[in-house]
């Protein structure tokens, strides 16, 4: 009885509100309804042409310089992704060939498709992806569907050719790189692997236990303090992170400190009094004596499609400037982060491949896209 | 926002004659929105095939309900079949009869096995029981230490040493015996379903507690991959059930649609806050609207709940009953609802909205116009509306910086607000006290409420306002289309509930 009482107050002030909104924005001009039609579209799962044919023209016009890029960053650094990746991936990868029949059907087409679903690429991209390849294969008329397999992993790297995935560095001030994401997703062992790699680079690295809410997360990254060889700032559990995030930034200028890798505890993007603190966060964190250079995104490679919610939303909060893919040693293959990077223009900056210390590598699209598609 | 799979079929319907038997062409057209529905949602590609299989198995040759319109009744076999997907038997906590009880959590990292294991021992607690959680993940850092501080929050005991993981099991389950605890519950370390020296290890574990219920522990949020983990799991461990993490995300969790298919072991808990006592038995008939992203009422009930004050919204309600609400209890149980989240989340959860009203876009700014012009009114004009004329509604509008048409179109709505809460007052208190189910002959044409949606300029310039009020075209969205039919499935699904 009571339930029904409160869902009697909800809905029709909520409507209430709502039709309020609607009628203001109906009022206000047709711009809106324009702007609703095409999310209309978009919703149905319709590949938005347009976008898509442009992204593709300026991916093509720069790629041939990145790929060149790309192939000496790979020779300087053997056996990393690829080989890892491999590793992680043998007696998994489906024999694809075989799959295919000597003709391109409607089932080579399928088959695509369904990769593409199984790697949590989501629908929506998929379709575009897909229909982008019906193009191209017709314009440059390919008839072999292991060809087919090979140019559809072409148009995706093409897709993320463009990106800068370096680690910004402040040139003046002590850098400060945060760490935000949902639970779980692997914030602070991240923190420790950057904080081993960066120290391995020279680096004098403080972190700022910013996770003062979930138990022991302080003890977690003290450990990985110890482990890599950094300097650690803590506050009280339960006490505000956006002032344990100050401190550390200020004592690591008062030592001399070139690196603040900050901590956060992990928020279900819906919850908007916890993003809100995130905000503060970053907020304060600006006004500290540092520079806040990267913010990034850590997402688990099993996340499905809401990654792209959660993507959407922290960069909202709090700006991010790139991606962290986590936990793709596994049998997940992280292909929401595709859909992130080509509609969101998030890059993805780091990769990781396991527990170990050194298990976090720099993100590469060819690797990560043949991946995706077999 | 994604469109919910009833408004999607309904567009697909809007191009099909209407017919007395749902042909096998309309149905292929159906399933595909169905598929895509699913695949956003993240269900596991091959179980979406053998549902769509299922669905149209169901569907093919359906004499067309009188009541429902064919999308309905589409949605209805939908719904039904997840549902039974979903469902089955409800898990049964069963307890050893030489104790101790031994529950096993096992997953992949981040999948929330520490928290849940606090979760579930404070259920246990609830129980009667008298639980010893076990840190047998000793390869995080500072996990014994995470489970240790979880268990002085909820006063229970945790066994560990720093040995091997096997090892500590092994003399947890000796602690037990020792100090009476009659559940032990095993928090082991997170491991790929591909690791095969982990899982091993996991399997030695098992081996050596001997558990009465193997739990899995699987994110809400997981994607596509879900399936194999579950497999892998299920072949090592034989899994008795699974328990679902993070489900207080916005993740529509297709996750366990495809784990539940997979492992043919029912849902046993969910966990949906981050607080410890945030934790219950699994609800399989809310999970399947959700899947589809129709609305779930019994979530938005919860969220009420923890914010409102009952009594206050018992009185506001009586007074919206009997049509004596005023603009003053509106303006307060707007500042409850604010506490709930955002607005445009909780429109997510309300069934029955038509898409139109759930587009749109509602920011802080137009709530704080919205309460502005409210609070620009005098104490007389809130409890009164009819008090407002044309003077004082420009007076108003100045006050809040507000257009004329702004107010006239907010107290428009109000009085429709109030009218139509009313009548389904009259009719929501008989449904309840009776306890019946009344027929749905009620049900009143969706289209009625979408009227303002093509009546362009709603409030023309130069136009009197009192003259704006008499227009036909200004219904209150949504509300027609949640008529007494909604209503009456709410009671419906209430009375299951209680």
């Amino acid at each position: 009885m009571t339930e029904l009482i409160i869902l009697l107050i909800a809905i029709p002030v909520v409507l209430l509100v709502a039709g309020f909104g609607f009628l203001r924005s109906r009022a206000s001009s047709r711009k809106s309804e324009v702007r609703s039609q095409i999310k209309d579209l978009r919703a149905q799962s319709e590949p938005a042409p347009i976008n898509a044919a442009r992204s593709v023209e300026e991916d093509i016009s720069g790629g041939d310089a990145e790929v060149g890029v790309q192939d000496e960053a790979e020779s300087s650094k053997p056996a990393s992704f690829r080989e890892r990746l491999s590793k992680a991936r043998a007696g998994l990868s489906q024999a694809v060939g075989s799959v295919f029949s000597s003709d391109i059907s409607d089932e080579t087409w399928e088959t695509l498709e369904e990769a593409l679903i199984r790697s949590d690429v989501g629908i929506g991209t998929t379709t575009t992806m897909v229909s982008q390849l019906k193009k191209d294969a017709e314009a440059n008329s390919i008839t072999d569907p292991a060809e087919l397999q090979a140019r559809l992993a072409e148009l995706m790297a093409e897709e993320l050719a463009d990106s800068d995935r370096t680690l910004k560095s402040s040139t003046d001030a002590t850098t400060v790189w945060m760490f935000v994401g949902v639970n779980g997703v692997g914030k602070t062992t991240t923190i420790g692997k950057i904080a081993n790699a960066e120290i391995q680079q020279g680096s004098k690295v403080l972190l700022a236990a910013g996770d003062t809410f979930r138990a022991a997360a302080a003890e977690q990254l003290g450990m990985w303090a110890d482990r890599s060889g950094a300097g650690i700032v803590k506050g009280g559990e339960g006490s505000d992170p956006a002032s344990v995030v100050f401190d550390a930034i200020e004592a690591a200028t008062a030592r001399g400190a070139d690196l603040v890798l900050a901590d956060t505890a992990g928020r279900l993007q819906n919850k908007s009094n916890l993003m809100d603190e995130l905000s503060k966060i970053s907020r304060v964190a600006q006004k500290a004596s540092g520079e806040v250079t990267e913010v990034l995104l850590v997402l688990d490679a099993t996340t499905g499609q809401n990654g792209l919610s959660q993507a959407k939303v922290f960069s909202e909060v709090v700006g991010v400037t790139g991606v962290v893919l986590t936990k793709l040693d596994g049998s997940a293959k992280g292909g929401i982060v595709f859909a992130i990077e080509s509609e969101l223009g998030i890059p993805v900056k780091m990769v990781g491949l396991g527990e170990g210390i050194s298990d976090l590598v720099p993100f590469e699209p060819a690797e990560f896209v043949e991946a995706l598609v077999s | 926002m994604f469109q919910n799979l009833s408004d999607q079929l309904q567009s697909v319907f809007e191009n099909l004659s209407k017919k007395g038997v749902l042909s096998e062409t309309d149905v292929t057209e159906v399933l595909r929105e169905i598929r895509l529905a699913l695949l956003e949602a993240d269900v596991n590609l091959d179980v979406v095939k053998e549902l769509t299989e299922e669905i149209k198995s169901q569907a093919v040759g359906q004499k067309v309900h009188e009541a429902l319109n064919p999308a309905q009744q589409i949605v209805k076999i939908v719904n039904t079949e997840l549902g039974n997907a979903l469902g089955g038997e409800t898990y049964e906590v069963t307890y050893s009869s030489t104790p101790p009880t031994v529950v096993l959590m096992a997953g992949l990292q981040g999948a929330g096995k520490t928290t849940t294991s606090a979760k579930l021992a404070k259920w246990f607690k609830s129980q009667g029981r008298n639980p010893l959680m076990v840190g047998a993940d000793l390869q995080r850092p500072a996990a014994v230490e995470q489970l240790k501080t979880l268990g002085g929050q909820i006063d229970v005991p945790v066994f560990s040493e720093p040995t091997d993981p096997v090892q500590v099991a092994a003399s947890a389950i000796e602690e037990a015996k020792n100090t009476g605890r009659d559940v032990v519950i095993v928090d082991t370390a997170g491991r790929l379903a591909i690791d095969a020296e982990l899982m091993e290890q996991v399997r030695q574990i098992s081996d050596v507690v001997n558990p009465t219920h193997t739990f899995l522990v699987v994110d809400a949020m997981t994607g596509q991959d879900a399936v194999s983990v579950a497999k892998a799991f299920h072949e090592t461990l034989e899994l008795s059930g699974v328990i679902l993490s993070k489900l207080d995300g916005d993740a529509r969790g297709g996750a366990a649609l495809s784990v539940k298919k997979v492992v043919g072991r029912p849902i046993a808990f969910a966990a949906t806050g981050e607080k410890l006592e945030d934790f219950d038995l699994f609800h399989p008939d809310r999970m399947a609207s959700r899947i589809l992203g129709m609305g779930d009422v019994l979530t938005l009930i919860e969220k009420a709940e923890q914010t409102f004050d009952k009594e206050e919204a018992e009185v506001a309600a009586q007074k919206m009953l009997q049509g004596e609400f005023t603009l003053n209890d509106f303006i307060a149980q707007m500042q409850q609802i604010k506490k709930m989240g955002p607005l445009s989340n909780l429109m997510a959860l309300m069934p029955g909205l038509p898409k139109e009203v759930k587009d749109v876009e509602i920011t802080d700014n137009q709530v704080a116009r919205l309460e502005a012009i409210v609070y620009s009114m005098t104490e007389q004009e809130r409890e009164n509306p009819d008090l407002i004329d044309s003077s004082r509604k420009a007076r108003i509008a100045a006050g809040s910086g507000a257009e004329p048409s702004q107010v006239a179109a907010l107290l428009t709505q109000f009085k429709q607000m109030r009218k139509m809460m009313k009548k389904m007052g009259g009719f929501g208190t008989k449904a309840l006290k009776k306890g019946s189910r009344k027929g749905k002959k009620g049900k009143k044409g969706k289209k009625g409420g979408r009227v303002t949606a093509k009546g362009g300029r709603v409030t023309p310039k130069g136009t009197a306002p009192n003259k704006v009020e008499a227009g036909a075209g200004l219904t209150l969205p949504g509300l027609n289309s949640l008529s007494t039919s909604d209503i009456d499935e709410i009671a419906e699904k209430l009375g299951i509930e209680d």
